[in-house]
C-alpha cells in the first residue's frame, strides 16, 4: 500500500550528525542511533559533508576557526527537520553555542538560531520529541549511569535515559555516587591538566566500581573513552557502551575499548 | 616568611597540592560536606530558585545604576553620622585606612573576616607601619598564625586539619600551660576565643568587610557564624568597613532576599548565627558603638568591568558555592590557584582585577562541567565568562603555541570534508592495526599525556562516514 499524504507529512526527515569521535573511533554508536531513529519512524540521512561541530576551538577561544566550522555545519545540516546527535555535548554546542558565536552578525545569527531550534541530543529527542517511552532490546544484567555534563546541565538530560533504560529487558539500573559529577575529560582539559583530570577520572572509576554494575552506559563517547582507559588501567572489569548501542540492542561487538 | 604560590606556576603549584598528603586528606573531608547541606538547604526552601531569580535581577539593576545607588549609600551614611571614602585602587585604600589610624593614635587593630582587604593586601600594609593586627575570624586567626593566605573565601583555613591548628596554637599560645589537652575541636576553639577576647578591648580600630551595603539606609551588614564581627566593630573606638563598590543593594528587603540565599548556598544553613547591620557611629542614647564609623568603596577594577563582557561577575554574593561544588577545586584546594580568590569564582574575578598574562591559566583549568554555574545562587555564567578570558588569550597569543597550531591544523581538515574523511579514513586503519585487536593502547606517542592515567581505546575497524557510503551503494 503507498503512504499517504498524511504519512509522509508525519515522517520526520533526521540528519544525523554523527559527531567526530564517534565517526572515528565507535562507528557501532552512528549505526544504533539509525535504528533507535527508524525504529521511531524517522527518515535518517548523515550527510557525507559533515565533520566537526568546532567545539573544541570554541572552548579554546579560537572564535574565527569555530565560526568556520559552525557555518559548514549549518549549511550541511538546514535543510532537514531535525538534526540528532549521539551526543550532548556536540548537541549543546549546534543549540546553545552558534547562536551566541553569531550574535553579531545578522544573516548567520538567524540561520543558527534557526538550526539551533530543531537540534537534539539523541535520547532527549526520542522521548522528548518522538514520545518513545520504551525500546524494544534486551540486556541481562545490571548497569549504571553517568550524567555527562553538558547533556545534563546544558540541555536537561537526566531522566529520559533512565527511563529508556529501565524499558530494556533484563537490565537494572543501579545509581552510582556522584552520577552527575565530571569525569574530568572536558575535551583538551584532560591533556592540558592531566594531573587534574586523572584525580578526577579516579573518582569516577571508583564510584564505578563501587556499584558492582558489570556495565557502564553514558550519553557521550569522550566521556566513555576516559572512564573505561581508567578503569581498564586500573584493571577493573567493567564494559563500558553508549547508551544507544544498549537502546538499540546492538551490543554483540565488544564494549569500548574491549578486546574481540 | 613562606613563599605564596602564584597563579602563573599553576601547574606547578597543582603538582605539589596532589603530592600534599595531608591537603588531600582535608580535602576528602570537606568536599562532601558543604554540597550535602546546599542541597538540603535547597530542597527545604521550596521558592529557592525563584529567589535566585529574583536576586539575579535585583542586581542586574543594581549595575545598571551603580552610580546613582553609591551615592545613595554614601549619602545616606553620612546622614547618620559616617565617613564615606572612595579609593580607586588597593593602594589608595591602604593609605585612607592608614590614615584613619593614624588620626586615632591607633596601635592594635582587630579585623573581622573581610576578602577585599586580602585583595588590597591590607594587613601587609598595616603591619609594615607598625600596627598589630588581630584576625578575630577562627579561620583567619589560624592562618595568620600560620603566615598563609586564604584557601576558600568563606572558609579560609579549610586547607588546615586539627592537628596542624593544636601545633599552631601552642608554639602562638606559649603563655598557656603547655601540658594542657585539646580533647576535640571545640576545645580549640575555646582557646582561640580566650586569648581573642583580650584583644578585642585592646583594639582601637575595628575593620570589618561588609556582604553588602544598603543604599537606602546607608548600613553596611555582615554575616558570621561567631559573632566575631560584632565585637570588632563596637569595641573598638573607630570601625571601618572596607567594602568593593558592588557590594551595594538599594533596599533593606533587596538585602533580605540576598541574605535568604546566601547561608544557604555557604553552608547550608538558612541563616548564619549573627547577621549584623551597622548604622553608623554609636549615638548619644545608644550604650555601645564606636565613636566613628568609616565606609571605604573600593573599586580596584570594578569599574572597568562595567559594561564589558564579565560585568555580571559583579553579581557575586562571595558565598562560596562555586568553588564547593567544582570538581577541580576539589582535587588541589584553593592555594593551587594563587590568587585570592580560588575557584570558578577566581577563574573569572581574577584576571579582570589583576591583568590576563599573569592569571591565564585560571580559565583554563576548568572542564565547564557548569556545575559551578548550576549552583550559584545568583546564576553568574562563570563558564561562560572564562570562556571569553580563553579567547582574549587567543587574540593576545597567550594560548600555547602547541594547541594554537593543533586547532588550526584540526580546523584546515574539518573545513575540507573530502579531504578529511580522506584523511580520518587512512588514520582509522592504521590506528585500528596497531592495536592488534587488544583494543586499547597502554601507550601512545601522540597522546601520552593521556596514556600517563589511562588507556587510550583503539578506533572499531573503518569510521562511520566510509561504512555509511559503503552501505548506501
Amino acid at each position: 500500500m503507498p503512504e499517504t499524504e498524511k504519512d509522509q507529512q508525519d515522517t520526520k526527515n533526521v540528519g544525523l550528525f554523527v559527531t567526530c569521535l564517534v565517526d572515528f573511533f565507535r562507528p557501532s554508536i552512528g549505526w544504533a542511533a539509525v535504528k533507535l531513529l527508524q525504529d521511531a519512524g524517522c527518515t535518517v540521512d548523515v550527510p557525507a559533508a559533515q565533520t566537526c561541530c568546532g567545539q573544541p576551538a570554541w572552548n579554546s577561544g579560537d572564535r574565527s576557526a569555530a565560526q568556520s566550522l559552525a557555518r559548514k555545519i549549518i549549511e550541511t545540516f538546514e535543510t532537514y527537520d531535525y538534526v540528532v546527535a549521539p551526543s550532548g555535548s556536540c548537541a549543546a554546542t549546534l543549540k546553545k553555542d552558534y547562536p551566541e558565536m553569531f550574535a553579531d552578525d545578522a544573516d548567520w545569527s538567524a540561520r543558527a538560531v534557526a538550526l539551533s531550534t530543531k537540534t537534539y541530543e539523541l535520547v532527549s529527542f526520542l522521548t522528548d520529541v518522538l514520545n518513545v517511552t520504551r525500546v524494544k532490546a534486551e540486556f541481562p544484567g545490571d548497569a549504571t549511569y553517568h550524567d555527562s555534563c553538558s547533556g545534563l546541565r546544558s540541555l536537561g538530560i537526566k531522566d529520559q535515559p533512565r527511563q529508556l533504560l529501565e524499558s530494556v529487558d533484563g537490565l537494572r539500573l543501579l545509581e552510582m555516587k556522584d552520577a552527575e559529577v565530571c569525569c574530568g575529560f572536558g575535551g583538551t582539559f584532560c591533556v592540558k591538566y592531566s594531573d587534574i583530570s586523572n584525580v578526577m577520572v579516579g573518582n569516577k572509576s571508583r564510584n564505578v566500581e563501587t556499584t558492582h554494575a558489570p556495565l557502564l552506559v553514558a550519553g557521550d563517547l569522550g566521556c566513555l573513552m576516559n572512564i573505561k582507559g581508567k578503569l581498564a588501567r586500573e584493571g577493573k572489569n567493567v564494559e563500558v557502551r553508549h547508551v544507544a548501542e544498549v537502546l538499540a540492542g546492538l551490543t554483540e561487538a565488544p564494549g569500548i575499548g574491549d578486546q574481540k | 616568611m613562606i613563599q605564596h604560590p602564584a597563579a602563573k606556576n599553576f601547574p606547578k603549584n597543582v603538582d605539589q597540592a596532589l603530592k600534599n598528603e595531608t591537603l588531600q586528606g582535608t580535602l576528602r573531608q570537606v568536599s562532601g560536606g558543604f554540597v550535602d547541606s546546599r542541597a538540603t538547604a535547597r530542597a527545604n526552601l521550596p521558592e529557592f530558585d525563584s529567589l535566585r531569580d529574583a536576586a539575579r535581577y535585583m542586581k542586574n539593576h543594581t549595575l545598571q545604576h551603580l552610580d546613582l545607588y553609591l551615592e545613595e549609600f554614601e549619602q545616606a551614611a553620612k546622614n547618620a553620622g559616617g565617613h564615606v571614602h572612595w579609593a580607586e585602587n588597593a593602594k589608595d585604600a591602604q593609605q585612607i585606612v592608614l590614615d584613619i589610624c593614624a588620626d586615632t593614635n591607633a596601635k592594635i587593630v582587630s579585623k573581622g573576616k573581610s576578602m577585599v582587604a586580602e585583595e588590597i593586601e591590607l594587613n601587609k600594609a598595616l603591619e609594615e607601619n607598625g600596627y598589630e593586627v588581630v584576625e578575630t575570624d577562627l579561620g583567619e586567626y589560624i592562618i595568620q598564625l600560620r603566615n598563609e593566605t586564604p584557601s576558600h573565601i568563606i572558609a579560609p583555613a579549610v586547607h588546615v586539619n586539627k592537628k596542624q591548628i593544636e601545633q599552631d596554637f601552642r608554639i602562638a599560645h606559649s603563655h598557656l600551660d603547655p601540658d594542657r589537652s585539646f580533647v576535640d575541636s571545640s576545645s580549640l576553639v575555646r582557646e582561640a576565643r580566650h586569648v581573642l577576647r583580650e584583644k578585642y578591648f585592646l583594639a582601637d580600630v575595628g575593620i570589618t568587610g561588609a556582604n553588602m551595603l544598603i543604599a537606602e539606609t546607608g548600613q553596611s551588614v555582615i554575616v558570621t557564624n561567631e559573632g566575631n564581627g560584632d565585637l570588632t566593630q563596637s569595641l573598638a573606638r573607630v570601625h571601618i568597613v572596607i567594602a568593593s563598590l558592588e557590594k551595594v543593594v538599594p533596599t533593606l528587603d533587596d538585602a533580605s532576599t540576598v541574605l535568604r540565599l546566601l547561608a544557604r548556598s555557604a553552608t547550608g544553613q538558612p541563616i548564619t548565627a549573627y547577621t549584623t547591620f551597622s548604622s553608623g557611629p554609636r549615638r548619644a542614647s545608644d550604650p555601645d558603638g564606636p565613636e566613628e564609623y568609616h565606609v571605604v568603596l573600593i573599586d580596584n577594577g570594578r569599574s572597568k568591568m562595567l559594561g564589558s563582557d564579565f560585568q555580571d561577575v559583579l553579581r557575586c554574593i562571595r558565598c562560596g558555592a562555586c568553588m564547593n561544588h567544582c570538581p577541580v577545586y576539589q582535587a588541589v584546594g584553593g592555594h593551587a590557584y594563587g590568587s585570592v580568590y580560588p575557584g570558578p569564582i577566581g577563574a573569572v574575578l581574577t584576571p579582570a582585577l589583576s591583568g590576563v598574562e599573569d592569571n591565564k591559566h585560571l580559565p583554563n583549568a576548568s572542564t565547564f562541567c557548569g556545575r559551578c554555574e548550576a549552583v550559584c545562587p545568583m546564576r553568574i555564567p562563570l563558564p561562560k565568562m572564562m570562556r571569553h578570558w580563553r579567547e582574549r588569550e587567543f587574540e593576545q597569543h597567550l594560548t600555547p603555541a602547541a594547541m594554537r597550531y593543533g586547532l588550526r591544523f584540526w580546523a584546515f581538515f574539518a573545513e575540507r570534508p573530502k579531504l578529511y574523511h580522506f584523511c580520518t579514513r587512512w588514520a582509522n586503519r592504521v590506528m585500528h592495526m596497531s592495536a592488534r585487536g587488544k583494543g586499547r593502547f597502554s601507550y601512545l606517542p601522540f597522546a601520552s599525556a593521556w596514556t600517563r592515567y589511562r588507556d587510550m581505546p583503539a578506533p572499531e575497524a573503518t569510521t562511520f562516514q566510509s561504512q555509511w557510503a559503503k552501505n548506501r551503494k
